[in-house]
């Protein structure tokens, strides 16, 4: 269901042409990072540590570069020292220093000349390791007597008698909590947990890097922001970022996890120590689950007062987010203000801890925090709910932000759409539809605040009228399609005559990566500005070719008009015209914008579940699913409604089966696909999408982000539908089997 | 004069207060004057806050414009996937 009948008065936006990448896609053609080669070009492969905690006595390369056809190896020793912050800290998770930090944290590269040389190389560097004790769990971590992983990682804002593990420490709210307590009819207290998810991008990291003795290199990479990479590579190897230029391959998924680095710099350095030659490195699914952001583990404790109409008088949460052995990697930052974003409560208190533990550095991923605060805050909404026999929605409805709500973070919302998915929700026909039995219905909200950041575009029209237009921001999720019906809207030319490219480091200013569901909001935004720079220019050759002012010419339907009483009468000039006679009237025309983007526009979505559970075993199958939330404006409302499924089915797994089990030796027990276990095709039904259109005042077309909502009610809204279908509240992701049916039992005594 | 208002677990570097009035034209100058008047605010500005200032999110921009009535909230820098 999409909005194709609403009448905007745009002439393109709101249509479905087809994906500008299609075409390479499914036939192949697209390179992504593994695609790319070069003449002379090595393979690298990383040595990692298989002990989640332990201190390096010594590194032994000698019989590794031994093998004919072994060009290089680099260990911690080959790169700078003196480096401070989250630099050092990347660089600690490029190489390891003195300690390994967790299973499959690099020790060690080698290049050589194949892949299986790499492999067999890799295999003869001789690491000898003094095991040291470890702690994955997030609660563990805290617990008296737990390891000391790391010291020194508090910051500024952890009161002193803390745990040594804790690193960061945020606390804030409004109102009288107590009194809100006391003025409920029922209060409810639980503990609810999350385990960690990997994002599950089908594509591994993947980068090809060449360096000189000079310092001066190039990199091609599968990533979500090649400025950043450029910085944090140029960062960890000691070089200027001026002297590495970044080019993005086409990108097989990110959804956060590709916005920092991970192995790329030591591409570079292996080209460097191998004379120059470039150097290929691309991860095994294995690495990626291993030694790969996936997002943070929560341990978190609710408390909602509920009056018997659903009035929710007050709310309190303390959340224990552990992100892996590096500070600064766990979203409480991002999570706190996103648990009870979707209310409107007079009484709130927030508390949160960021714990490490001998993890993998944890990486954003899709709405950061966001979900794992949803499954705590909303299930215990719907707990309630169900106790109180009341309408989850009429509740949330009652409850609910609006325009001019006063936020669970501060500052007022202004124009916003919760409400609006909240009525399309109840009254769409999957809401009416009775259940069987061992089925339940489950429903949730969820909130993303979405971002601006910083933005450079450029756009040249081209001497045929096209235009091609230049953007910093890899397309993950249709944003190359999205501006260029936004440009093409702008300029009045079809949406076939615009090509936006994304574009290496060299060739823009510095971008944000996509981010933060920014790129079509963010550098849309920039593009649109950019077409309107071009646009004046084109108004002034035509005036300067009729001989008028350029303030009397107007620009409609791709052409150069006259317009006022003294413009006199000339036929329209339209860009091909202009475009074609460019170069003897003045020069090329282009236009170009860089921002820090601001005006974004919250989004806010619900979801309705529908499960069946097989009481014998304990499975659980998602029978229908509704996904409504509001887009601002969507551009190209297939890949809006691809984002919404996309969110949808990422968040079921995450509620159903994605997990990282760590044994007690510290390992991570299911590193594949196999045994890590993502939502497949065959696991879900066509999921059902509803897009709400409250437009953003501050885009020029009313764009809100629509990337990272969509993974936050699935969590919760699942948990409650499994609640309803078999009277078992699960307050521990993943609902697998074998826990539903453990609670199925225990619910029965 | 900007009324910022600082989270909790701020308030303990800004001698309890839950808002401080500040004299400021944009962000940056906000940021400038909180931690002149308050010092044991630094780190927390130097690990990188957003804003919201009447309630627009101000993600990292010391040039947005602070009026002399706004109500201006710290916020841990957001981050995105």
């Amino acid at each position: 269901m999409a909005r194709d009948d609403v009448k905007t008065g745009y002439k393109l936006i709101g249509t479905r042409p087809n994906r500008p990448d299609g075409l390479d896609k499914v036939t192949g053609r697209a390179r992504y990072g593994a695609d790319f080669s070069l003449p002379g070009m090595l393979h690298a492969a990383v040595v990692r540590s298989p002990h989640a905690h332990a201190r390096i006595v010594k590194i032994d390369a000698s019989k590794a570069l031994a093998l004919d056809g072994v060009k290089a190896v680099v260990t911690r020793a080959d790169l700078p020292t003196g480096l401070t912050g989250e630099d050092l800290n990347l660089q600690d998770n490029t190489l390891a220093g003195d300690r390994a930090l967790y299973d499959g944290h690099a020790v060690a590269a080698v290049a050589a000349t194949s892949a299986l040389l790499a492999q067999d190389a890799a295999r003869l560097i001789e690491v000898t390791y003094e095991v040291l004790p470890h702690v994955t769990d997030v609660d563990a971590a805290m617990a008296p007597g737990a390891p000391v992983i790391r010291e020194g990682v508090a910051d500024y804002s952890v009161p002193e008698g803390m745990h040594g593990n804790v690193a960061r420490y945020m606390e804030f709210g409004h109102g009288d909590v107590e009194a809100g307590f006391a003025a409920a009819d029922i209060v409810r207290e639980h503990t609810y947990k999350t385990e960690a998810t990997h994002q599950g991008y089908i594509e591994p990291h993947a980068c090809v890097g060449q360096m000189g003795e000079d310092g001066r290199g190039e990199m091609w990479v599968c990533t979500q922001g090649h400025w950043y990479i450029r910085r944090m590579s140029a960062a960890v190897l000691g070089i200027d970022a001026a002297n590495l230029r970044v080019t993005p391959s086409e990108i097989g998924g990110g959804f956060g996890g590709k916005t920092t680095i991970f192995m790329e710099p030591l591409s570079l350095a292996l080209s460097r120590k191998a004379g120059g030659r470039p150097v290929k490195l691309v991860m095994s699914r294995s690495e990626v689950l291993r030694a790969t952001g996936p997002t943070a583990s929560a341990s978190m404790d609710v408390k909602l007062g509920m009056k018997k109409d659903g009035t929710i008088t007050a709310g309190q949460v303390y959340f224990r987010m552990q992100g892996g052995a590096f500070p600064g990697m766990s979203p409480i930052g991002e999570a706190l203000p996103c648990a009870f974003a979707c209310y409107d409560i007079a009484a709130l208190k927030h508390e949160a801890v960021e714990v490490i533990a001998n993890r993998p550095k944890a990486a954003a991923y899709r709405a950061p925090g966001s979900p794992m605060a949803a499954f705590a805050v909303e299930s215990l909404v719907d707990e309630m709910c169900r106790e109180l026999k009341l309408d989850p929605i009429e509740v949330r409805l009652k409850n609910g932000a609006t325009n001019g709500s006063k936020s669970s973070y501060g500052p007022v919302y202004n124009v916003i759409g919760l409400k609006e998915t909240l009525e399309a929700a109840k009254d769409h026909p999957n809401y009416a539809i009775p259940l069987g039995p061992n089925q339940g219905r489950g429903v949730a909200s969820g909130f993303w605040f979405n971002h601006g950041g910083e933005t450079s575009v450029s756009l040249a029209v081209g001497e045929d009228g096209t235009a091609t237009v230049m953007i910093g921001t890899p397309d993950i999720g249709g944003s190359r399609a999205s501006i260029g019906l936004m440009v093409a809207e702008t300029l009045g030319i079809p949406y076939e005559d615009v090509r936006v490219n994304v574009v290496e480091t060299g060739a823009l200013g510095v971008n944000e990566p996509t981010h933060g569901s920014r790129a079509t909001f963010a550098s849309g935004k920039a593009a649109v500005e950019a077409a309107r720079q071009a646009i004046a220019e084109m108004c002034r050759r035509a005036a300067a070719d009729w001989g008028i002012d350029a303030e009397a010419v107007e620009w409609k339907d791709g052409a150069a008009h006259p317009a006022g009483p003294n413009a006199g009468k000339h036929p329209p000039m339209t860009i091909g015209e202009i475009g074609s006679k460019m170069g003897s009237t003045g020069g090329p025309i282009s236009g170009h914008h860089e921002v820090t983007a601001e005006g974004v526009g919250a989004s806010f979505g619900t979801h309705v579940v529908d499960v069946e559970v097989d009481p014998e075993t304990g499975r659980t199958t998602v029978l229908r699913y509704l996904v409504v939330q509001d887009a601002g404006t969507a551009i190209h409302p297939a890949y809006v409604e691809g984002q919404y499924q996309g969110g949808a089915a990422q968040g079921i797994g995450w509620a159903l089966n994605e997990e990282y089990v760590y044994g007690a030796d510290g390992r991570l027990q299911n590193p594949v696909f196999l045994d890590y276990r993502i939502p497949v095709a065959s696991d879900l039904p066509m999921i059902d999408t509803v897009i709400i259109e409250v437009p953003n005042p501050g885009h020029p077309y009313g764009v809100r982000g629509v990337g990272e909502t969509g993974i936050t009610p699935p969590l919760p809204a699942v948990a409650s539908a499994i609640a309803g279908a078999t009277g078992a509240r699960i307050r521990s992701l993943p609902c697998s089997p074998p826990k539903v049916l453990a609670a199925i039992k225990a619910a029965k005594g | 004069m900007a009324r910022v208002h600082l989270w909790a677990s701020l308030r303990r570097f800004a001698e309890g207060q839950e808002v401080v009035e500040v004299d400021a034209t944009t962000v940056g100058q906000m940021l400038d004057a909180l931690e002149k008047a308050h010092p044991s605010l630094g780190p927390a500005i130097k690990a990188g806050l957003s804003v919201a200032v009447d309630g627009e999110v101000i993600a990292n921009n010391r040039a947005a414009p602070v009026g002399p009535q706004s109500e201006v909230f710290l916020l841990q820098r957001l981050k995105g996937g």
